[in-house]
């Protein structure tokens, strides 16, 4: 199990607190796992997220392997100028 | 051999990256060579232009053409109609850029005319009838979250709050970041300030207009030169809008004059792709300065409410923003970043930032230069700003004090890698702008800015020419100097003279899919590509060097350019350059070239300090810039001068938008300064030198060390002016641009 920590206005989508825990070895199992188990997270998963592994960002590679101790983040898809 | 290198190997000791060698587009650019958007011409070509609406809010109930279809010389009229179904993802672009059932702004695009010159597609605008039913409109940002405010899309029902709203709103989304407890933090605090701050939208500036040919055949194949940050997303989203095969629509991007994140998107491309569609011709359209502020993609306008707590050995103990952005009319500002960025400089256990994105009856924002951070940071370091002056302390020092360094926990969740903060600030207290004196109604501030930085999708080719030299094809538009910053990292690793590498951008059709230049990424990643394509290239020509010397491969080593025996159980063999090996290429195999194809991740984070000195007129409210310095990381500069024109550029647009520049909206909805006499950006008599100091803590995931820069340098602008002005005026600024009227406001003259 990895715990995943969600930006604060998706707590409401994953139950109300602010990271919860689900199977996965790549960012992709994750947000699958994710949108899978809770509803309010498959639309955020849809429009696009960033994810963060022990701090470095990912903005679309979602085949990068993720750990137990991992910190994961799920942030808003990142633009820039 | 090393035929497969380390590519995260850092390498550290550099012959060509860090020198300031010629810019290779130079000459091109004084001499009038460079051929940017407007340059081009086709056989056969009509001139396209664009009906506009001058409401803020209409209901389109009829467009009639049949008078301007009759017009002599007219060879295609598009409405909305000419633009079907398309994935979701791109609806807001495809009524963006024609309008559907409503206008939403002063300047939405209604309809458009191909004809054979300019003064007949004129002509037929004025014989085209629009019935329009005007709507009540909101362009301000405060009072379009009002409940009685007119509502602008009857879809819209707020995102992001425990329980989705039954009635539709301008507010689009709410997001929430932070952790800790801030109201425990406040209560730990000496001093707590609370205050409220305006921004106006502004426009990135940049000097060329959109431009564009579009040429679409009757086979079905069409080809794009387009003035863009971005040319294979202009592909993409133009073949996505008309139902076109990607592969049959081949971009071209021009050379670019300024984009800034403004040409990350489309507006007249998919226009002049359907007018040429149907004309069966070539389609050239070229933007007027008025169409670029009225119907381009300006910035958010803000309001923003910032709470921050204080000891009085200058730490903070919490804070609590509020971000208010309007985006246009469509939902997407860049509130979350600014939420995200605005105290990321700071490692702080109680903190917490709620943005809201409205929408209004203004023109689709898009990105500029670091997305929605500029705004915020200027409320976070206005407050921090006044804390240190109530409770007198150095504001270099209590930066230092409250910065976040490495490992520490980002505001906005992860936590930080290897990052400068703390080595821009203690270059800053070390510079000798900071203990100059100051004279009558001058003041001082200084100001720390963030950005996330990223890499993205990107594909390089390097091919090893007959004659030793290097053709470097890249798809990333070259915007602030890439092409040398590419070519230089590709000269390094290969170990040959830089001016041997010409860098390009190819065509959509040479290369596999690029990310747009945005995000401070084609350095980092078009340059991390670059490497590896080298190291590709490296590895084939040992494998042609063990060829012609008739041992094995693994016994052969790349040394300053040259295959070399690895050592002297590999026989005795003159060195062979890069030129000795590619004058036997076809010898030996055939064309040597290395390729690379990425996902670039590992874009470390750049932080700023800015440091500025002004002076204000009392009798006349008028802001003058004395003196400037920027201290930023950038990991490892790879063309210095290319650097500090990041810098430079930043600092100065960041000036622009303290000072003067902002949309001005009439009652009517209508913007009323849309032209450079108006809309003031700054001009050299504006401005001092801007002076540079370049940090350097190596990022990590990247070969040589590498940071994105071209963003991060206009985020601390805007407080940093703010907190001179502020120092000079004797009165705390919270309403930018400080132009003079509102600099006599703030002074109770007027």
């Amino acid at each position: 199990m990895v715990r995943v920590q969600v930006w604060g206005s998706l707590k409401p989508a994953i139950g109300g607190d602010d990271s919860v825990e689900v199977e996965g070895e790549t960012i992709n199992d994750l947000l699958k796992a994710l949108s899978e188990q809770y509803p309010g997270m498959a639309e955020a998963v849809r429009r696009g997220v960033s994810v963060t592994v022990n701090g470095e960002m990912y903005a679309n590679a979602v085949m990068v392997p993720v750990k137990p101790d991992d910190e994961v983040f799920i942030l808003p898809k990142l633009v820039g100028g | 051999m090393n035929v497969q290198p380390d590519n995260k190997a850092m390498k550290r000791d550099f012959d060509i990256v860090g020198k300031r060698t010629p810019r290779p587009d130079g000459i091109d650019k004084v001499t009038g060579r460079a051929r940017f958007g407007a340059d081009m011409s086709m056989p056969g070509m009509l001139w396209g232009l664009v009906l506009r609406s001058p409401h803020a809010h209409a209901k389109i109930k009829r467009i009639d053409t049949s008078k301007a279809e009759k017009l002599n010389g007219v060879h295609a009229i598009v409405t909305s109609k000419d633009f079907g179904p398309c994935d979701d993802s791109l609806l807001d672009i495809r009524e963006n850029v024609m309008a559907r059932e409503k206008a939403l702004y002063d300047g939405h695009a209604v309809a458009a005319v191909a004809a054979v010159s300019r003064s007949v597609a004129r002509q037929a605008l004025k014989l085209i009838k629009v019935d329009y039913q005007v709507l009540p409109h909101v362009t301000d940002v405060d009072e379009a979250m009002k409940p009685d405010a007119p509502v602008i899309n009857d879809k819209l029902f707020t995102k992001g709050l425990d329980k989705t709203p039954k009635k539709p709103s301008n507010i689009a989304e709410r997001f929430e970041f932070g952790h800790g407890e801030v109201e425990k933090g406040f209560k730990e605090a000496d001093l707590v300030i609370e205050r409220t701050f305006r921004t106006e939208a502004t426009h990135q500036g940049y000097i060329e207009p959109h431009a564009c040919v579009a040429s679409m055949g009757a086979d079905g194949r069409g080809e794009m030169w387009v003035c863009t940050q971005g040319h294979f997303m202009v592909r993409n989203t133009c073949a996505g809008l008309l139902g076109i095969d990607v592969s049959n629509l081949r971009v071209t991007a021009s050379e670019i004059g300024g984009g800034f994140g403004g040409k990350t998107t489309v507006f007249i491309e998919p226009v002049a792709l359907a007018l040429s569609l149907k004309a069966n011709r070539p389609v050239k359209m070229v933007m007027s300065r008025e169409e670029v502020l009225r119907a381009s993609g300006p910035t958010s306008s803000s309001s923003i409410d910032v709470k921050i707590g204080m000891k009085k050995d200058g730490t903070i103990t919490a804070g609590d923003a509020t971000l208010r952005y309007q985006g246009g009319a469509f939902p997407g500002s860049a509130v979350p970043y600014g939420a995200m960025a605005c105290f990321a400089p700071y490692d702080l256990k109680n903190v917490r930032a709620i943005g809201w994105d409205v929408i209004a009856n203004r023109p689709k924002q898009a990105a500029y230069r670091a997305p929605g951070a500029p705004m915020g940071a200027y409320a976070i370091e206005s407050v921090i700003d006044e804390l240190c002056r109530e409770l007198k302390l150095d504001p270099i020092d209590v930066r230092l004090k409250n910065a976040s360094s490495d490992g520490s926990k980002a505001s906005y969740g992860p936590n930080f890698g290897v990052i400068g903060l703390k080595a821009t600030l203690e270059a800053a207290k070390n510079h000798p702008h900071w203990k100059a004196k100051l004279g009558k109604n001058q003041g001082r501030g200084v100001a720390c800015g963030f950005w996330f930085n990223f890499g993205g999708e990107t594909s390089v080719s390097l091919n090893v020419n007959v004659d030793g030299t290097v053709g470097l094809s890249v798809g990333t538009p070259d915007i602030g100097g890439s092409r040398a910053s590419i070519g230089n990292m590709a000269a390094e690793e290969l170990g040959i003279p830089h001016d041997k590498v010409r860098c390009i951008i190819a065509d959509t059709a040479s290369l596999g899919y690029n990310d747009v230049t945005d995000g401070s990424r084609v350095t980092f990643a078009s340059g991390m590509a670059a490497i590896q394509a080298a190291r590709d290239a490296i590895g084939k020509l040992c494998e042609r060097a063990a060829k012609i010397w008739g041992i094995p491969v693994d016994a052969v080593v790349w040394e300053k350019g040259h295959a070399r025996p690895a050592s002297p159980n590999a026989g005795k063999h003159e060195p062979l350059s890069l030129a000795d090996i590619a004058a036997q290429a076809g010898a030996t195999g055939g064309p040597i070239a290395g390729h690379c194809e990425i996902n670039a991740e590992g874009a470390g984070v750049s932080f700023a300090t800015h440091m500025v000195d002004s002076e204000v007129d009392p009798e006349t409210g008028h802001v003058k810039i004395l003196r400037y310095t920027v201290f930023q990381d950038a990991g490892k500069a790879v063309h210095p001068s290319y650097v500090e024109g990041q810098f430079q550029g930043g600092a100065v647009q960041g000036i622009g938008w303290a000072l003067n520049e902002e949309y001005i909206y009439s009652k009517d909805g209508r913007l009323q300064n849309p032209g450079f006499l108006d809309y003031r950006i700054p001009v050299c008599s504006d401005l001092p030198m801007i002076d540079t100091v370049i940090v350097e803590v190596p990022n990590p995931g990247h070969p040589y060390g590498v940071r994105g820069v071209g963003e991060t340098s206009i985020v601390p602008p805007l407080a940093a002016i703010s907190n001179s002005v502020s120092d000079a005026a004797k009165v705390r600024m919270t309403r930018l641009p400080m132009s003079p009227p509102n600099v006599l406001k703030a002074l109770g003259r007027i």
